[in-house]
């Protein structure tokens, strides 16, 4: 069965969608996501969308319940590299994905994982 | 019919002058008040070289309807309809620029004439030809106005939604006048494609230039933000004037967790504490500001 990628880094997991992401696709993605997430417990999760340009309203949603997923699973959610156009129509469809975090690239992505990761653990040294 | 068409061919080439002269005549009187935009020499350059593609072309095929032979015709008539469209001649006296030629050529069709059957069946055919001339310079004279509205439609829509770029990261989009859907559109595309552009983290809408502030302009706003934050930059609002605010907060707009400034300058320094910078007095400086 088709299914897309999920790597590991340390404690993060990158997903690239770079095919076009049907129902599914979208759905094995979810549960494959979520079981990485707690096999690793790992406490980030990095999804590049910047080869979509077509967002239809369950893609949306479940990009929306990925996020809340990992929140539950204690690990951050960033969408990079939405396309504009992709922003508008989600926009039109009344899809803000609150609670989701995002940024322009991957790489600006990953520093918002790090620093969120990381002031945790300041967190937690403060509380030591 | 055919014959007649020829008929009139060598009538028009026997008077050409006359005609000429005559039509030229009836030009200047029906555009009066347009006579000084347009010069006699440009009038009697159009009227004559018309006059020659309209015989040619009665020669070949009398129907108006071939064409190629009144391609040339018709391409004579556009470029005549769109000069005079843009040099700000009224629809009628463009179309007057045809229909004038029926006067002086029917005269000199009666003058030729042998029978009055004939000369009813010439002038028939003459009058139909003439009209639907008459009534395609009209519709090209209303398509280039049309042009020129559009044309200007969308450098208004240019000119009034620049996305520029403060500082590294750093983008303002000062909005000046009244926000309705469609420029809502062109705003946001506008900005998403700036901040792909700039790679820019942060984005300023100033709507010091915004007269009012509804609940659908709100609406608007608050659609920009959330497309702006999909792509991961930050916005911020700045420049709401104080009678704006009392009308944001009397409608019960909601602006969410956006961030706003009272002033563009507020709001810069901001945006840039957020990307990690700040702007300081230079021990240089002349200490007035």
């Amino acid at each position: 069965m088709e299914r897309i990628p999920v790597l590991k880094l340390d404690q993060f997991l990158l997903v690239t969608i770079q095919v076009e992401l049907h129902d599914q696709l979208a759905l094995t993605l979810q549960d494959d996501l979520t079981t990485m997430v707690s096999r690793h417990s790992s406490r980030g999760v990095l999804i590049d969308i910047s080869a979509l340009d077509i967002v239809d309203s369950f893609i949306g949603r479940t990009l929306a319940h990925i996020a809340a997923l990992s929140r539950i699973l204690d690990a951050a959610t960033v969408l990079v590299g939405m396309r504009p156009a992709v922003a508008i129509t989600m926009v039109e469809l009344g899809l803000t994905l609150p609670g989701v975090s995002t940024a322009l690239n991957v790489e600006r992505g990953m520093t918002l994982l790090r620093e969120a990761v990381g002031n945790e653990h300041d967190d937690e040294d403060d509380a030591e | 019919m055919n014959k007649n068409a020829t008929d009139v061919a060598n009538v028009i080439a026997r008077h050409k002058a006359d005609i000429l002269k005559e039509w030229i005549q009836r030009q200047k009187e029906s555009a009066s008040s347009l006579s000084g935009i347009m010069s006699s020499e440009d009038a009697l350059e159009q009227s004559s070289q018309f006059l020659d593609l309209f015989s040619a072309a009665l020669n070949e095929d009398p129907s108006a309807e071939n064409d190629t032979v009144w391609g040339e015709v018709r391409t004579m008539l556009e470029s005549v309809s769109r000069s005079r469209a843009l040099q700000g001649f009224s629809p009628s006296e463009t179309a007057t620029f045809v229909f004038s030629l029926k006067q002086p050529l029917f005269q000199r069709l009666r003058q030729e004439s042998k029978s009055a059957d004939t000369l009813a069946d010439a002038v028939w055919a003459m009058t139909t030809l003439l009209d639907s001339l008459g009534l395609y310079t009209a519709e090209v004279f209303l398509r280039s106005r049309e042009q020129v509205i559009l044309q200007q439609q969308q450098e208004l829509l240019d000119l009034s939604t620049p996305v520029v770029e403060l500082y590294r990261g750093v983008l303002a989009l000062p909005l000046i006048g009244t926000l309705d859907s469609e420029r809502t559109h062109s705003v946001m595309e506008n900005l998403l494609e700036g901040i792909v552009h700039h790679e820019a983290a942060i984005a300023i809408i100033d709507i010091t230039g915004v007269p009012t502030v509804d609940t659908l302009v709100a609406q608007h706003l608050i659609k920009t933000i959330a497309a702006a934050r999909l792509m991961g930059a930050e916005c911020i609002i700045s420049g709401i004037r104080p009678q704006i605010a009392q009308t944001i907060v009397h409608l019960g707009v909601d602006l969410g967790d956006v961030t706003t400034k009272a002033s563009l300058a507020e709001a810069l320094k901001l945006a840039l504490a957020k990307v990690g910078r700040g702007i300081a007095p230079l021990k240089t400086g002349t200490g007035l500001s």
